[in-house]
């Protein structure tokens, strides 16, 4: 949408969106049917809102009017009929206040839940859940998400395609599940949330344009998943851990798009808002006394964010984080997180030691080679960070990272005496 | 007469908005305030952060009851309000246990102030 007058029309349409989509999809049982009826009623609603102004409740408008459009289709499918004019729903104002009444809080949270759940069914692999998720609940095109994820149009439309093809031979489940089986739903959604961060937030400079809006989706649906589960301290983790990172967002690359380390970063630049929400959002959380491995990791990232310069940061209790992280999610990776923090405290050579024995487990992980070259060259072992090094650049994700490990290439270069710094990505 | 103006919107649409179009939003309140201000009619302006950040103590039993989220209830009404200053969440729900053992009846909800501002000196 390029008008400027009707961005508060689009945002509307956004914000509305999951909880009128939901509300269809209970209608219809049908995710195209819904979305059909969804894409129409937002068609009329530009023709009526820009004329009559923002009804008082759009997602209820939206809903009652979408209803309407996909009866008819349904109708003119099943017996050809004359379809009902226009007029029949013009005087929407009555209509919506009879109806907002009742959508109040009846359906609000099943609709959405059921709209992420099914987003979040088993039987779909995580990348057809991510795609599923942006373009139903999130409404983004599949233009907009074949650009973020870097495929071709045409390939992420089968990618959808094939995922609505699984639900429907799957069986939707219209009831709402029972607690314990909502419980690993929710998690399941959850998970689907930070999966679209990171695949926003793990891109390089050049590619960022395209997909920094998936970080902010994350953080606009985790929003959601919070007010659907008050009460759930993971969920307050979740949120405010993508917060924290996003937060960082305008430091992480330089003018050049080269990468900025954690250490280096402007922190200036960071934004205070996100962080200040994410920290009461932590507070809340730790009242449950129920810790769980986004709470710690969002403990961590607020633990640099606390920090006002580099060395401020508290590493020992991110060492002991990351220890409690390692507990509850055994894996080579935080292993590896904990040896930067190690590093800061006990030396490079405690920190190698620590992730020397991970070797076989990331033998293709860019982040391994990085921190095992950034500790060699520490302790004045050129040849080997030299090697790590290589070993780095083949495995670099993203352009920024391998610039980052060329720079210290060329340090090495230079002078394979001078210490250098401990690298993981910021 | 002293009146508060409390500020309704959309939430889900107000913190979706990019820094760019919060900026101008604030630029635009801006003008609006300083003239205010220098009327010397601008009291305190508070902006909150979202509901999801919000605890709510329900004073109507004994002891009183913290739950998550924002205070959702229509039966009761906005009757006042206290900005305080506290280290932490706990400290401003035991404040408020306070306040409720001295008022008990319907609810506080606690939210966290993103941006305070105290204001002119009122005549």
């Amino acid at each position: 949408m390029t008008d400027p007058e009707l961005d508060w029309i689009d945002a509307a349409l956004t914000s509305a969106r999951p909880q009128a989509v939901g509300a269809l999809l209970r209608y219809f049982r049908s995710l195209d049917t819904a979305e059909e009826a969804f894409q129409e009623a937002c068609l009329r609603a530009l023709k009526h809102w820009r004329h009559n102004g923002p009804p008082r409740d759009p997602a209820a408008w939206l809903i009652f009017v979408g209803r309407n459009v996909g009866i008819d289709a349904a109708r003119r499918r099943g017996r050809e009929e004359a379809l009902p004019p226009d007029e029949l729903i013009s005087d929407l104002d009555d209509a919506e206040s009879v109806l907002a009444e009742r959508l109040e809080d009846a359906h609000y949270r099943d609709d959405i839940l059921r709209l992420l759940f099914i987003c979040c069914h088993p039987d779909l692999p995580a990348t057809q859940q991510i795609a599923l998720a942006l373009r139903i609940v999130s409404g983004l095109s599949v233009a907009q998400i074949a650009r973020a994820f870097l495929v071709s149009e045409a390939a992420m439309e089968q990618r959808i395609t094939r995922a609505k093809r699984s639900i429907a031979e799957a069986g939707v489940p219209f009831e709402t599940p029972g607690a314990v089986e909502r419980a690993d739903r929710v998690a399941a959604v959850a998970a689907m949330i930070y999966l679209v961060f990171n695949e926003g937030y793990s891109a390089g400079s050049g590619e960022a344009l395209a997909r920094a809006p998936l970080c902010e989706e994350a953080i606009r649906l985790a929003r959601l998943l919070l007010r659907l589960f008050p009460s759930e301290p993971e969920i307050m983790g979740l949120a405010a851990l993508l917060l924290l990172q996003q937060a960082r967002a305008s430091a992480r690359f330089d003018a050049d798009g080269q990468l900025v380390l954690l250490e280096d970063q402007d922190r200036g630049l960071w934004n205070r808002d996100r962080i200040a929400e994410a920290l009461a959002l932590i507070d809340k959380a730790m009242r449950h006394n129920r810790p769980g491995p986004y709470q710690v990791q969002a403990a961590i990232a607020a633990l640099h964010a606390r920090a006002a310069r580099p060395q401020d940061t508290d590493w020992a209790q991110i060492d002991r984080l990351y220890a409690a992280l390692e507990r509850m999610q055994p894996s080579p990776v935080i292993t590896l997180n904990r040896a930067v923090a190690v590093a800061k405290l006990r030396g490079p050579a405690a920190a190698l030691e620590m992730i020397e024995p991970l070797g076989p487990r990331l033998s293709g992980y860019f982040h391994f080679f990085g921190l095992k070259g950034a500790l060699l060259m520490q302790l004045g072992r050129a040849e080997e960070a030299r090697l790590a090094f290589g070993r780095a650049i083949a495995l670099a994700n993203t352009a920024a990272e391998a610039a980052h490990i060329r720079m210290h290439l060329d340090r090495l270069a230079r002078d394979s005496v001078q210490s250098g710094q401990a690298s993981t990505a910021p | 007469m002293l009146y508060a103006i409390f500020c309704y919107n959309d939430e889900d649409v107000v913190f979706s908005w990019s820094k760019e179009q919060d900026d101008a939003v604030m630029a635009k309140l801006d003008v609006v305030h300083q003239k205010l201000a220098r009327s010397g009619k601008l009291g305190t302006a508070v902006r909150l952060m979202p509901t999801t950040a919000a605890t709510t103590i329900r004073k109507d039993r004994d002891p009183p009851l913290v739950i998550d989220g924002p205070f959702a209830e229509t039966k009761e009404a906005l009757l006042g309000f206290y900005v305080v200053d506290c280290a932490s969440l706990e400290e401003a729900v035991d404040f408020a246990q306070d306040l409720a053992r001295a008022n008990p009846g319907g609810a506080y909800e606690i939210r966290p102030v993103r941006l305070y501002r105290p204001g002119s000196e009122m005549k």
